[in-house]
């Protein structure tokens, strides 16, 4: 057995230098949800675990002069909920990382790990692509950005490079007459994996659909932006023709494996059902935010 | 194999211990720490029987490192009594039999007393979702979350 190394830096620098230097063996720890089920399970053996909750950046959650947040990475579900204003202003995206898990999960779990662990029923994942949020990175060739909804790009991988670490999220600031939800399909009421899931951001004026974003989780290898559903919903009313049209894309946007959870012809039209049904909420969360 | 020296802080005692780097909480709680109070279930985060804090916030201590304990403050079902004085939860835990093998239970108690320290006044349903990660085989919950409303009435009536 080889012996596991554990760094804690308290800098980004020297965290991108010691998980860039320890290559393909280093593994970074957020919350450790999702990594040390892994290793507990021997899926995963590695060398050197570099845990980024030293550094003060991995877990702020702040709030810009235009209203725009910016998360860490490796803020913990259970912090945004006891933050003052995020769960008002992101509604959706709130509620999406607090289904992940037991409160104890969500005492650890985070949203950039999540999103980095790859699963295509990740939780927090359809909430952030329909909130637009961007994800910064930093790696040995310095910091860029990426759209959520082009971080992952099967299951269990991402488009992250070697040696590059997830370092927060930036939610844009919310319009009046805006906001959002998340809904998802499980078997039980609580603690389990998403057949299916749904987050809608939406904005309207006058009771008339002006902006739009619908994602899509557990019904294909990644999480999907499903454009055609949004497409149908802005301009509309929300109407019974357009959130048909909006299901029916979000069905066709669908595939998704057959599993004891759901099968493919259930999915398929849970995700339409879904997003029917959080269109609803985030409709009505808008009204209120004027 | 070398062993990394920890220093922390357990139920408000400073405490130092040698772990394994791949060593869980719940390895060094059970282990060179003897404190066997934390049970494990499942040591994959699903049965909550492994519960502690960490900086006061509700976690697995099987999800955790050992080494991650450096520097911070850990609370465990064995500081909840204080001396002979068993906490208002335990005692209506033994009033209740919300108990029957007792597994479960410390897990049970330490989510509990998180819960009421954050929520004075639940109601039954925000009782049965804050222990939705605590797995009990035995008693089928009912008495268990009468025990936490009723434990939680008493406490607010003193
Ligand atoms: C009992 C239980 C129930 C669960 N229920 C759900 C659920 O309902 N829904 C759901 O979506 N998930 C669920 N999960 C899975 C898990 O909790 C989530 O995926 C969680 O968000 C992972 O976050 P973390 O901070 O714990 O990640 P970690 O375990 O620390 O990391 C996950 C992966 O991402 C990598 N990583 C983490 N942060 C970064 C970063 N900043 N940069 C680069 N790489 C990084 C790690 O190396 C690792 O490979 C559950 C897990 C458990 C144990
Ligand atoms: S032993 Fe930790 S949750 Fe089961
Ligand atoms: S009393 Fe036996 S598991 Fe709860």
């Amino acid at each position: 057995m080889t012996e596991l190394r554990y760094l804690a830096p308290n800098t980004l620098d020297e965290a991108v230098g010691a998980f860039a230097a320890a290559g393909s063996a280093a593994r970074i720890l957020a919350g450790g949800t999702d990594l040390l089920v892994q290793m507990r399970s021997g899926a995963l053996k590695p060398g050197v675990i570099v845990d980024i909750k030293k550094i003060p950046e991995m877990t702020a959650i702040e709030q810009g002069a235009d209203g725009g947040f910016r998360v860490g990475a490796a803020a913990s579900g259970m912090a945004l909920a006891e933050h003052r204003s995020f769960g008002k202003v992101w509604p959706g995206v709130l509620e999406a990382i607090n289904l992940i898990g037991s409160k104890q999960v969500q005492g650890r779990a985070s949203a950039g790990g999540n999103l980095c662990n790859g699963s295509p029923a990740g939780d927090s994942v359809p909430a952030l692509v329909a909130a637009g949020a961007i994800v910064t990175v930093q790696g040995p060739n310095g910091r860029r950005e990426i759209k959520v909804e082009d971080v992952p790009t099967a299951p269990g991988r991402t488009s992250l490079k070697p040696g590059e670490i997830m370092v927060s999220f930036t939610l844009p600031p919310r319009a009046a007459g805006s906001s959002d939800a998340y809904l998802r399909m499980i078997p039980r009421t609580e603690m389990d994996i998403a057949v299916v899931g749904v987050g809608v951001n939406l904005t309207l004026k006058d009771g008339v659909v002006t902006a739009a974003r619908v994602g899509l989780g557990a019904v294909a290898p990644t999480v999907l932006l499903v454009q055609d559903a949004a497409r149908a919903l802005i301009g509309s009313k929300l109407d019974d023709a357009a959130l048909a049209k909006a299901a029916a894309a979000c069905s066709a946007a669908c595939r998704p494996i057959d599993d004891k959870r759901g099968t493919i012809a259930y999915r398929t039209k849970v995700a339409g059902v879904l997003l029917r049904r959080t269109a609803a909420i985030a409709a009505q969360r808008a009204a209120q935010n004027k | 194999m070398s062993k990394v020296h920890v220093t922390t802080t357990i139920n408000g005692e400073p405490m130092e211990f040698l772990c394994e780097p791949s060593d869980t909480m719940l390895d060094a709680l059970r282990g060179p720490l003897g404190l066997t109070g934390s049970k494990e279930g499942c040591s994959s985060g699903d049965c909550g029987a492994c519960s502690i804090t960490l900086d006061d916030r509700l976690i697995c201590s099987c999800l955790m490192l050992a080494v991650e304990a450096e520097g911070h403050r850990i609370g465990t079902i064995e500081g909840m009594a204080k001396g002979e004085h068993l906490h208002p939860l335990q005692q209506k835990f033994l009033e209740e039999a919300a108990l029957q093998c007792g597994i479960c239970t410390s897990g049970m108690l330490v989510a509990s007393e998180a819960l009421l320290k954050k929520n004075p006044d639940p109601s039954e349903e925000e009782v049965r979702f804050w222990l939705a990660g605590n797995l009990c085989r035995c008693t089928g919950y009912d008495k268990i979350v009468r025990a936490v409303m009723e434990t939680a009435q008493d406490m607010r009536a003193q």
